[in-house]
């Protein structure tokens, strides 16, 4: 009996390999808005969702998406949890070395300093910035004090409470948290960090990627990415 | 901006919910605490009382397992109980965690691969990649999200069982060697064998020196739960910081300031219950277990 | 750039000593072994000094739980319950808020919310607790024979507490004490992991085996190699508190003794 119901199962999964092709699994991070969200109703939301939706409804997939904390994001894309990351990841030389990118879906955008007050010591103070960004590692070399927190909302916190003189992160974020909060302002010159944000897939999967590649050319030519990165007010627009 | 934003809302708990923006007092709250972001939370205080009511029986079978098998005459076995004990003691949980989970998802992908794709060329390990063939995916790519829920949970039951076996194991064969040798040497003048002993008088007699160690890696597991959210689990403090940072009016109907350190109070509150239940039920077995046994507390209870 | 090199640059970079910025490419082995066995300061300082501390108020904890006045018994039951019932990295993440909230009281607090000193407070406290815990246990099962035969021989008192309780407390709660002692030298690892920040990229193995884990995206390097410090640190601990066992035990007969003599040798 257990033998039978063992190799039905198997049946069962090998008849669904064939499908299991187009279920795409979409890994993000869920706190990172306006990119991507958790709502109120306890679903991912946000640009990437939209924009992540659009792309499966173009390539004709089925997509599900994952939340996943930041830190772990790429090694659980590597060894199979999701096929692919949309969390407001930057294109960056360090990780392409480990993962692929599919063409940016957001031009390259400026990061920027936001602090309590105007003359804040950039190069010599204490910045806040979240672990393993690109952020983080501008600031590291800069010669300013890093102090790392997991979120983005933690390194907000601590310029708030005079932890940290300032936050780096990137400036669509900011935009927002400036906008609600009177006291916090953008002091120094934008910083321009990475080449966009694209979406991460492993290196060995090239049809995924070429196939997201053509969904993500085919929106930004109609025009409709630069309306769905109005509407959320992400970044700049293409060209 | 906001309306265009969220999804549609569904139905919610409360009729007077539909409009949160005039809400006020209770009714905010009672709104606010019932949207189904919260749900998640509660669903999360689940898991974490069914990881515990699944892993403590676990954990004390491995660690039994442990611990006999480091009593073994035979020294292969005794040999690997006492390495299971020291190697799991000696790394931190939360490093095991971070790296256990994962080889372990690898091996079992690994042996699936095996078997069900025989003919597979390629690598498995392309550079940094890992790559199964998509029978031997596991849970099956095409599988509904709780399945990859329940599959994540198991892997997580399972890490926990192993780490905290290897306590429980450590304290087993601590109360093994602590029952008094003449308890043992008598048994051994009636004339009963290695494993008569080892079930009749051992077993019987170790509990109650095991119990206050048991205890507290009781304690211990429970102190673990929290790391849950490292093995891939959305747990109650993934959800606390979730909800409790500042929530912005753009992307919410329920904005509010930066509350993670009353969410995390709550927490605080919710494990101070935990164990105080845990306390009543563990002084009642100690009392149970100390009637007639040659210590002080057996005294004072009898 | 010889391995000698890099132990020279980074071996106390977790002290803000040596080369400023953390390798940015190749990682090599050599560099996370290093930078990783750097961090281990930290885990070491946060453990030993929280460990050494804590064992004298576990052990007025312990006997104040096991004292007649409810005045005296009634805050160690309740500072023990706080401490064991609610996680640590629950307690960290408070601990923060607390002293950011103190910290605008009064400058007082400033060095409170730094990992050195306000880490190392809950993980006192927190030790302290589950010691006393165990302490206490030990008291109660003291065999009733001993404390019997202390009073055939006229001991009581301050006396009977020093020649009998003490010595038998201590024999019998050792090997848990020892349990608390490694669980204590882990959990030091969860300091930079949740609440208190890292600053300037001085943390501990862990923060550092994450550092190189996230940069390589390999966890199968970095965090073998802190499993290995670990393991190290470990039997250290197990050897220094088995010297004390030994002689803990040392009025026993040698049939007795022979077993954890020979399991210890097993062990490393």
């Amino acid at each position: 009996m257990t033998r039978l119901l063992i190799s039905a199962a198997a049946l069962a999964v090998l008849a669904g390999g064939a499908l299991a092709q187009d279920v795409v699994r979409l890994g993000t991070e869920g706190a990172y808005p306006p990119w991507n969200f958790i709502n109120d109703q306890g679903a991912v939301d946000g640009f990437e969702r939209e924009l992540g939706d659009e792309l499966c409804r173009r390539a004709q997939l089925t997509c599900e998406w994952v939340t996943n904390d930041w830190d772990s994001i790429i090694p659980n894309l590597v060894s199979g949890n999701y096929d692919a990351i949309m969390a407001g990841m930057s294109i960056t030389e360090e990780r392409a070395q480990v993962i692929a990118f599919t063409q940016n879906y957001t031009p390259p955008d400026p990061s920027a300093y936001l602090a309590l007050s105007g003359d804040v010591d950039l190069a010599g103070g204490v910045i806040a910035a979240q672990t393993g960004t690109i952020q983080a590692g501008h600031v590291a070399e800069s010669g300013a004090m890093l102090v790392e927190f997991a979120t983005p909302e933690e390194a907000i916190a601590a310029v708030r409470n005079g932890e940290a003189d300032a936050v780096l992160a990137d400036r669509s974020y900011l935009a927002p948290i400036a906008e609600a909060d009177p006291e916090l302002r953008f002091v120094g010159e934008d910083v321009p960090l990475g080449g966009g944000v694209g979406m991460g897939l492993r290196q060995s999967d090239n049809e995924l990627r070429a196939t997201f590649d053509a969904a993500i050319q085919s929106m930004k030519e109609d025009g409709t990415l630069n309306a769905l990165i109005e509407k959320w007010d992400v970044s700049s627009t293409f060209e | 901006m906001r309306g265009g934003l969220s999804c549609p809302r569904e139905a919610a708990i409360f009729a007077f919910c539909s409009d949160p923006a005039t809400l006020e007092g209770w009714r905010w709250f009672a709104c606010y605490l019932s949207t189904p972001k919260h749900a998640n939370l509660y669903l999360a205080v689940g898991t974490v009382l069914l990881l515990l009511a699944i892993t403590a029986p676990a954990a004390l079978a491995f660690g039994f397992g442990g611990a006999m098998a480091a009593r073994s005459r035979i020294w292969p076995v005794a040999w690997i109980g006492k390495g299971y004990i020291a190697i799991v003691r000696g790394v931190p949980d939360i490093a095991f965690f971070l790296f256990f989970v994962i080889a372990l998802d690898q091996l079992l992908e690994v042996i699936r691969h095996r078997i069900r794709c025989p003919d597979w060329e390629a690598a498995i390990w392309q550079g940094n990649d890992f790559v199964v063939c998509a029978a031997a995916k596991l849970p099956p790519g095409n599988a509904p999200q709780w399945v990859h829920d329940v599959y994540g949970f198991c892997l997580a039951v399972l890490t926990f069982a192993i780490v905290f076996g290897a306590f429980a194991a450590n304290v087993l064969h601590g109360a093994m060697r602590a029952v008094p040798r003449a308890q043992i040497e008598t048994a051994e003048a009636y004339g009963m064998t290695r494993h008569q002993i080892f079930r009749r008088i051992l077993v019987p007699q170790m509990w109650v020196y095991a119990l206050p160690g048991l205890g507290n890696l009781w304690m211990v597991l429970t102190k673990a739960t929290p790391l849950l959210f490292l093995l891939g689990v959305e747990d109650i403090v993934y959800w606390a910081r979730e909800l409790g940072g500042t929530a912005n009016p753009r992307f919410t109907d329920y904005p509010h300031g930066d509350w993670r350190m009353w969410y995390f109070l709550a927490l605080l509150v919710f494990y101070l219950g935990l164990t105080r239940v845990s306390e009543l039920a563990l002084e009642r077995v100690m009392r149970r277990l100390s009637r007639g046994q040659a210590t002080t507390g057996g005294r004072a209870a009898a | 750039m010889s391995c000698w090199q890099t132990v020279q640059d980074y071996a106390l970079r977790s002290l803000g000593h040596g080369e400023r910025l953390l390798p940015r490419e190749g990682y090599t082995l050599c560099e996370q072994i290093t930078l990783i066995g750097s961090g281990m300061i930290w885990n070491i300082y946060f453990g030993a000094v929280a460990l050494f501390c804590g064992f004298f108020l576990a052990v007025a904890v312990a006997l104040g739980k096991g004292a007649r006045s409810a005045l005296i018994r009634k805050p160690s039951e309740w500072f023990i319950f706080v401490f064991r019932g609610s996680p640590l990295f629950i307690q960290f993440f408070f601990a923060y808020f607390l002293f950011l909230s103190l910290k605008s009281v009064h400058p007082f607090f400033d060095p409170f919310t730094s990992a050195w000193l306000g880490a190392l407070i809950v993980l006192f406290l927190n030790t302290a607790a589950y010691s006393g815990e165990i302490f206490h246990g030990a008291l109660r099962s003291i065999p009733k024979g001993d404390v019997e035969a202390a009073d055939a021989y006229g001991f009581s008192g301050w006396p009977r507490f020093r020649r009998i309780v003490w010595p038998t407390m201590l024999r019998l709660a050792w090997p848990a004490y020892t349990n608390e002692a490694i669980f204590l030298f882990h959990a030091t690892t969860l300091v930079f992991f949740s609440g208190f920040p890292a600053r300037g990229q001085r943390g501990d193995a862990l923060y550092y085996a994450k550092f190189f884990a996230d940069k390589t995206f390999n966890p199968f390097v970095p965090y073998p190699i802190l499993a290995a410090w670990f393991i190290l640190l470990t039997l250290v601990v197990i050897g220094l508190f088995g010297l004390v066992n030994r002689r803990l035990n040392r009025h026993l007969p040698q049939e007795a003794r022979r077993g954890l003599r020979l399991r210890l040798r097993l062990i490393r």
